[in-house]
């Protein structure tokens, strides 16, 4: 098999994986399908930067976050991501009492690692991803799923540091009462 | 030095995540992490999410 061929289907035998990691972030399929075929066509014009590095999958998953970010750059033009209801986060405040204590001090996840086997812990993570409200997701995936730096996603969504820093913390808060409630309070 | 309440701290936890903390803030927190059980807790777990999150995309679509 001539070698461009070759190339051609180890990168098409990543493309379900690449098509799961940008739906994460972009949350619409027809966007993250958009953004793999861009990142995939990027890849074949640019094998020869490919060459002797050691893992495929890293260096496709790269092209595929720039492609991402480029996405959400356009839609970011559209009036799509109004801030949030509540974005100065009141129901956090409601996980303390009035003097700064926790109102229900967080119960013990024991090995919270060994959920990471289970294929069920990762239905509930996502369910619990999907409840929070779009903004706050966006910027927590770009920085826990896509590993950006804040200071790349405030430029990028047009917020200060310190309110994405409000955004990420209430996302991190709810997420964990998320979890509590549906996956770790049931064992 | 100012004593950090619960909510303070999980703010600060959070933070540390996203940048690098002044080592006044990383003292504060150890001196509350010392008496509060909650805040250890919420801070362990908010380091497992980062993990879990990470993990995801290695998982199949719909994690079914």
């Amino acid at each position: 098999m001539p070698p461009q061929d070759d190339f051609r289907k180890q990168i098409e035998a990543l493309r379900p994986y690449l098509l799961r990691f940008a739906s994460l972030q972009l949350r619409d399929a027809a966007a993250a399908e958009d953004a793999v075929q861009e990142a995939l066509l990027a890849a074949l014009a640019g094998q020869a930067s490919f060459a002797g590095r050691a893992n495929l999958r890293t260096w496709l998953t790269g092209i595929l976050k720039h492609k991402i970010v480029d996405a959400i750059r356009r839609q970011s033009r559209e009036p799509v991501l109004a801030p949030d209801a509540d974005e100065e986060g009141a129901e956090i405040d409601e996980l303390f009492t009035a003097r700064g204590h926790w109102d229900e001090r967080p119960a013990a996840w024991g090995d919270p690692d060994s959920a990471l086997q289970q294929s069920q812990f990762f239905r509930a993570l996502e369910l619990c991803l999907e409840r929070l409200p779009e903004r706050t997701a966006r910027v927590f995936m770009l920085r826990e799923h896509m590993g950006l730096e804040t200071a790349e996603i405030c430029k990028e969504l047009g917020v200060t540091p310190t309110h994405c820093w409000v955004l990420l913390y209430r996302a991190r808060m709810t997420l964990r009462e998320c979890l509590q409630q549906t996956w770790f309070g049931k064992r | 030095m100012k004593l950090l309440t619960c909510k303070e701290t999980t703010r600060l936890v959070s933070q540390g995540l996203d940048r690098e903390l002044a080592f006044g803030e990383r003292v504060a927190l150890r001196v509350h992490f010392a008496i509060c059980l909650g805040c250890r807790r919420a801070n362990r777990q908010m380091a497992f999410l980062r993990r879990a999150v990470r993990a995801l995309a290695q998982t199949r679509e719909g994690g079914a």
